[in-house]
Formats: structure tokens, C-alpha cells, sequence
């Protein structure tokens, strides 16, 4: 009696036709059954004629199903057989009403939404990048303000603050960085000292190590861990002080953020991170030394002796020089990306996230620079 | 309430408020918060500023802390042009305007002491014994002595609240900004939180501005009501007077209808265009 293609599980909304254009709603017509009603009705042959839907079978329905059971008559109506609703209880007929009077409020259409081509996105990102960018120098130029200030009256400066952050960003960090930099040793004579044995060559693992390490990698290891472990934790700080309008009330108190928050920071970092990187020279070194005796039976003492001769005070100065330089990169990105958190806590990891990216490619930026110059200068 | 003056153009009281901005205008992107407003602030009154939420009272509480700047117009604080002032003077001017933050915004990582405390700390050279006594002071007035040790985080909204109040009266300002001090409160709170208002505009000789959407409470402190809607102000005037304001608008507002001249409905794209019906025939 009923059409097989159409038959409903219990509860579900469902069509079933018991004689020619007489069809009978079903189930409850609502969202957690209405999506099967598709599949379920793809495969209908409707009567070419005159069409009546009974809903006198329906158990529930909600906005979903009323607003199914309209478009099903429109599609009907579309396609040529008119449609009669019957059998509705009257708070179903509310509800279909209700649906109907709130799709018929849609009005006139508007016009097509406009895509935004490639081009044009370019464009935008250039300029927003760019005025990223200016503001960036904008803050730059307010904290070298704040700065000259701060030293022309040291009496003001937050010496308890800043050297909370030196041992938080130095003190602390010794760890860490003497473990990696004593394993970024070991890399660097393991992979040159298989080489150098080729051409016996064992001795020359010292201006290797020494000049690698001292000069760059040293510098740019510490300024790496750096960044990633202080400078997304002053965003990060910064940031929450940001969300719970702490930053806005030390405004309200009379206090620039700028000297409370940025400055005792900078001055930190910029004292921390060079000792970071004589530190990390020295770790690196040792096991550089480590890794040539294993290898290359080159002793400590044959190595030790060798460091001076090799090592200009150049070369070492010039890698622990450039640290001051990244690490007002570190702190100045850190602290201007916790300024720009807005809203809530997702805005704190994404500028945290942004912070370190910014910091670690600035830092690299700044070293190629470097290179090139003094290369240029002949040192 | 005797004889209440009906009209809802009554002059801005007093001869010399403490603040006055005068046309007003500021825009964020192509979105405008504010047009050509006017405002007078008597000194040593409660004054409110009431809307719709997102008309940006708090804005106005930026723009008159110095915060922002306005894109045309003119705020006066004490006879000073807020924007037009150095950074040394705004700040010095900002010592004397005190403001209370929708969530408090202690200091998380200090105790309640301390927070209150931080001002005095921070500007003068008192030695700390007169610090302990003023702390003590101020605590004792909101009602929180026996909490300076806890830490913001230990604390309930109120208290929070309370505990922020206690930092903002820290320096004996002037005047003092609320930002939606009842909100989020329940009534024992509030009704605490409003005496406290009171209490201390009129003991300490302060001037107040309350931004609030809590019809009841702030109409049952203010003197003076400023009511703001689509950036410019609707109707000003006493509680009393307002009561029996003609306006739609503010009858909406005061009496907590939903429709009425303010639209239910987020300003938006045809609905038709929404639901993808850009061509073909409306519903049946």
C-alpha cells in the first residue's frame, strides 16, 4: 500500500502515499530526523495532478521541519503541481506561518556579494603589513624616549623590577642554554671533524669550533632561545594585563605603562642576553672540546692552547656585540605585541605566537645585516 | 517628588562643571560613536551616562581620561583641554581623575593591600608606616580591612569591586569614573556597591560619573542623567524629570520595553540575501 521508496522509520519525518495524490506527513519533523528526509524523497514520482499533504500524522515539528515542509510544497509548486495543506493542528499551522511570515520579511534581493581577487587581497596585506610596520617604529621611537628619560634620572628607574627580570631572563635561562649550546658544540665538530679527518686535518677542528660558535652561532642560538622563552612571556604578560584592564588602570593611576611595563624589560634583556652569549660561547666550546678529543684526539690542552691564537678579540667581541642589538629586538617585539592584544584570551596566544615568529625572524634579519656590514667594512 | 520640572530641557545645573565637552565628535574606522555631543559635568555630583550597551559610554570615559583623542570637538577638565595637554601635565591631570574599571582590574599578581597601596607607593615619598595607615583608612571605608591580605583572584565581584574602589580613592582624586559598576552584581552587591557611590561622592567631596545600563540603581543615585543612543544624546535631565519624558527612545529605555524606536534588529544585509534568495520567487 505504501510506496517502499518513502516509508518511514518509526519517528522519523517521513512521506507515505496511501492512494493517488493524497500523501500523508509523518514522524516528527524535526532537525534530528530531517536530513534523512532528502535521500528519502529524491527518488518520488509525483502524480502529475492536483496534490494533497496531509499533516495530520505529524508528531512534532520544530522551525526546521516547518520550514522543510515549505520548501518542499514550493519545489512542488516550482515544478508544476500545486499543493494543498491539510490536516495541520493549529499550532502547527502557527509555527509554519510563523516560519513563512519571517521568510516573506526577506523583501527585495540584494546584489551579488563582490569577491575580493587576488590582486586586491595583495594589496590590502602590503598596506596593512606596512602600517604594522610604521607603528612598530612609532613604539620603538616611544620607549628610546622613555629610555632617554629613564637615564637622564636613574633615581626613577624600577630597579626592583629590572632585576627580577634579569634573573628571570638570565638567571633562569642558564640551564637550558648551556645544554643546547654544549650539544650545538658537538654537532658542529662531529659534522666538520668528519671532513677534516679526510685530509688529516684534525687540528684545524679549533678555528672550526671557535670561530663558528664565538662569531655566530652562539650569539644567534641564545638570542633564539631567548625569544622564545622570555620574549613570549613578556606578550603573553603584557597581553593579560591587557585583558584585564590592568594596563588601562595604571594609565588611570598616573603611571605610563611604557615605564613600568617595557622599560625595566629592555634594560634586562639588553644586560642578559650578552652575558647569555659569552656563556653560551664557553659551553660551546667544551664541547667542541669534547667532541675533538673523542673524534680527532685532539687533546683539551692542544685545543685550549690553539683557542687564543686563532680567536681575534674582534671575532668574539663582534659576536657578543651583536647580542645587545637582539635582544632589544626581543623585547621591543615582545612588549609591542602585548600591547595589541584585543579582546580575549584566543588574542594572547595569537600575538604570543606572532611575538615569537617576529622576534626570531628580526633577529636573523638583523645578523644577515650584520654580516653584510661588517664584511663590507672588512672586519 | 513635589514639584518636578517636566520638561526634559533643563539647564545643565551650576555655574562651573568640572567637565565640559563641547561637539564632540570620534569615529572608529567608518563607524561613528560619537556626533557633535555636549555634556556638562557639574562638580560634586553624580552624574550618569546611560545607554544601549555599544554606544560607547565607555569611549566617553576614555576620551575624557585622556585615553583617546577625539577626532573634533573639545573636553575640558578642570579648565584644562585634555587633548591638548602634555604628557607630563595628562598624567599629573590623571592622578585626580580616578576611574573604576567594569572588572576592577586589581593588579593580579599583588594582594589587596598592595594594590591599594601602588598609587601612594608609585607618587609620593611618604614613609610606609603613613602608606599603612591611609591603606588602612581606605580599606576600612569599603568594608575590607580584614580581606588586605587575600589576592584579587581569592576575591568575589563585589569585593573586587570594592577593592578597586579602595585604589581609586587611594590618592584622594577629584572625581571619580565608574565603568558599569553594577553590572554582573547581585542585589545585596549592588546595593552595597550604590551607598558606597553615594557615601563617598558626598563625604570625600568627589565629583562622579556612573556609565551604566542599570536603569533602577542609577537613577536612584544620580543627580543629573545624560541618556545616549547612536552617538548623540538622546535627553538629559534629573531622574525625577526623565520619569516623565515624551520620548519614545527614553521611555524604551527606562522602562525596559524590547521594540519600540530602539530596533530589535542588528542593523544587516536583506534578509532575503541571507538566506540565499538573491533570484527567484519568494516563498509560498
Amino acid at each position: 500500500m505504501a510506496d517502499s521508496r518513502v516509508f518511514p522509520e518509526p519517528g522519523k519525518p517521513a512521506l507515505v502515499q496511501p492512494e493517488g495524490a493524497h500523501y500523508f506527513c509523518r514522524g516528527d519533523w524535526t532537525l534530528a530526523g530531517i536530513e534523512d528526509l532528502d535521500s528519502r524523497l529524491a527518488g518520488v514520482n509525483w502524480p502529475n495532478k492536483d496534490l494533497q499533504l496531509d499533516g495530520s500524522g505529524i508528531g512534532a515539528i520544530d522551525t526546521t521541519g516547518a520550514l522543510r515542509l515549505l520548501n518542499l510544497v514550493a519545489e512542488l509548486e516550482r515544478a508544476g503541481h500545486p499543493v494543498t495543506l491539510i490536516g495541520l493542528r493549529p499550532e502547527q499551522r502557527a509555527l509554519l506561518d510563523l516560519v513563512r511570515e519571517r521568510r516573506a520579511d526577506a523583501g527585495v534581493s540584494a546584489p551579488p556579494l563582490t569577491r575580493s581577487n587576488p590582486l586586491e587581497r595583495l594589496g590590502r596585506a602590503f598596506v596593512s603589513h606596512a602600517q604594522a610596520g610604521l607603528q612598530f617604529l612609532g613604539f620603538v621611537g616611544e620607549a628610546a624616549v622613555s629610555l632617554v628619560h629613564a637615564l637622564w634620572r636613574p633615581d626613577r628607574l624600577r630597579w626592583r623590577a629590572l632585576f627580577g627580570n634579569i634573573e628571570d631572563a638570565g638567571v633562569r635561562a642558564l640551564p637550558i642554554i648551556a645544554l643546547l649550546a654544549f650539544m650545538l658544540g658537538i654537532v658542529i665538530a662531529y659534522q666538520g671533524g668528519q671532513q677534516l679527518k679526510i685530509y688529516g686535518a684534525n687540528i684545524f677542528i679549533v678555528e672550526l669550533i671557535s670561530l663558528t660558535m664565538l662569531r655566530e652561532l652562539a650569539p644567534l642560538i641564545t638570542a633564539i632561545i631567548v625569544a622564545g622563552r622570555t620574549g613570549s612571556a613578556y606578550t603573553a604578560q603584557i597581553g593579560t594585563m591587557q585583558i584585564t584592564e590592568e594596563v588601562d588602570a595604571l594609565r588611570t593611576i598616573g603611571i605610563a605603562p611604557m615605564d613600568l611595563l617595557v622599560l625595566p624589560k629592555l634594560l634586562a634583556l639588553v644586560i642578559a642576553l650578552p652575558l647569555l652569549t659569552v656563556f653560551a660561547d664557553a659551553l660551546s666550546l667544551f664541547g667542541g672540546m669534547v667532541m675533538a678529543q673523542a673524534l680527532l684526539d685532539v687533546s683539551f690542552t692542544d685545543f685550549l692552547e690553539r683557542v687564543p691564537r686563532v680567536v681575534t678579540l674582534t671575532s668574539f667581541l663582534l659576536g657578543v656585540g651583536k647580542a645587545p642589538v637582539f635582544a632589544a629586538i626581543i623585547a621591543l617585539v615582545g612588549c609591542y605585541q602585548g600591547f595589541h592584544v584585543r579582546g580575549g584570551a584566543d588574542s594572547v596566544g595569537r600575538q604570543t605566537t606572532v611575538s615569537v615568529v617576529q622576534s626570531i625572524f628580526l633577529v636573523i634579519a638583523a645578523d644577515a645585516l650584520f654580516s653584510v656590514v661588517l664584511g663590507g667594512i672588512g672586519l | 517628588m513635589s514639584a518636578v520640572t517636566h520638561s526634559a530641557a533643563i539647564p545643565i545645573p551650576d555655574a562651573a562643571p568640572l567637565i565640559t565637552v563641547r561637539n564632540l565628535s570620534f569615529r572608529r574606522g567608518s563607524r561613528i560613536i560619537f556626533e557633535n555631543v555636549d555634556l556638562a559635568i557639574p562638580r560634586g555630583k553624580i552624574t550618569a551616562i546611560m545607554g544601549p550597551s555599544g554606544t560607547g559610554k565607555t569611549t566617553l570615559l576614555r576620551l575624557i581620561g585622556g585615553q583617546i583623542r577625539p577626532d573634533a570637538g573639545r573636553i575640558d577638565v578642570d579648565g584644562a583641554c585634555v587633548h591638548e595637554l602634555g604628557r607630563r601635565e595628562l598624567y599629573q591631570l590623571r592622578k585626580r581623575m580616578s576611574m573604576l574599571f567594569q572588572s576592577g582590574a586589581l593588579f593580579t599578581d599583588l594582594s589587596v593591600y598592595d594594590n591599594v597601596a601602588f598609587p601612594l607607593r608609585e607618587h609620593t615619598r611618604l614613609p610606609e608606616s603613613f602608606i599603612r595607615t591611609l591603606t588602612l583608612m581606605k580599606l576600612e571605608a569599603v568594608g575590607l580591612r580584614g580581606a588586605r591580605h587575600l589576592m584579587p583572584s581569592e576575591l568575589s565581584g563585589g569585593m573586587a569591586r570594592r577593592a578597586a574602589l579602595a585604589r581609586a580613592i587611594a590618592l584622594d582624586p577629584m572625581m571619580i569614573m565608574y565603568d558599569e559598576p553594577f553590572s554582573g552584581q547581585d542585589p545585596i552587591t549592588m546595593g552595597v556597591l550604590v551607598k558606597l557611590i553615594r557615601t563617598l561622592n558626598d563625604a570625600l567631596g568627589l565629583t562622579s560619573i556612573i556609565v551604566s545600563h542599570d536603569v533602577k540603581e542609577t537613577a536612584s543615585i544620580a543627580d543629573y542623567i545624560y541618556l545616549i543612543s547612536d552617538g548623540s544624546v538622546v535627553d538629559h535631565g534629573t531622574p525625577q524629570a526623565l520619569e516623565h519624558s515624551r520620548s519614545g527612545w527614553v521611555e524604551q529605555f527606562l522602562h525596559a520595553l524590547p521594540d519600540g524606536p530602539m530596533s530589535f534588529h542588528y542593523p544587516a544585509p536583506t534578509y532575503a540575501h541571507d538566506l540565499a534568495l538573491a533570484e527567484g520567487p519568494a516563498l509560498a
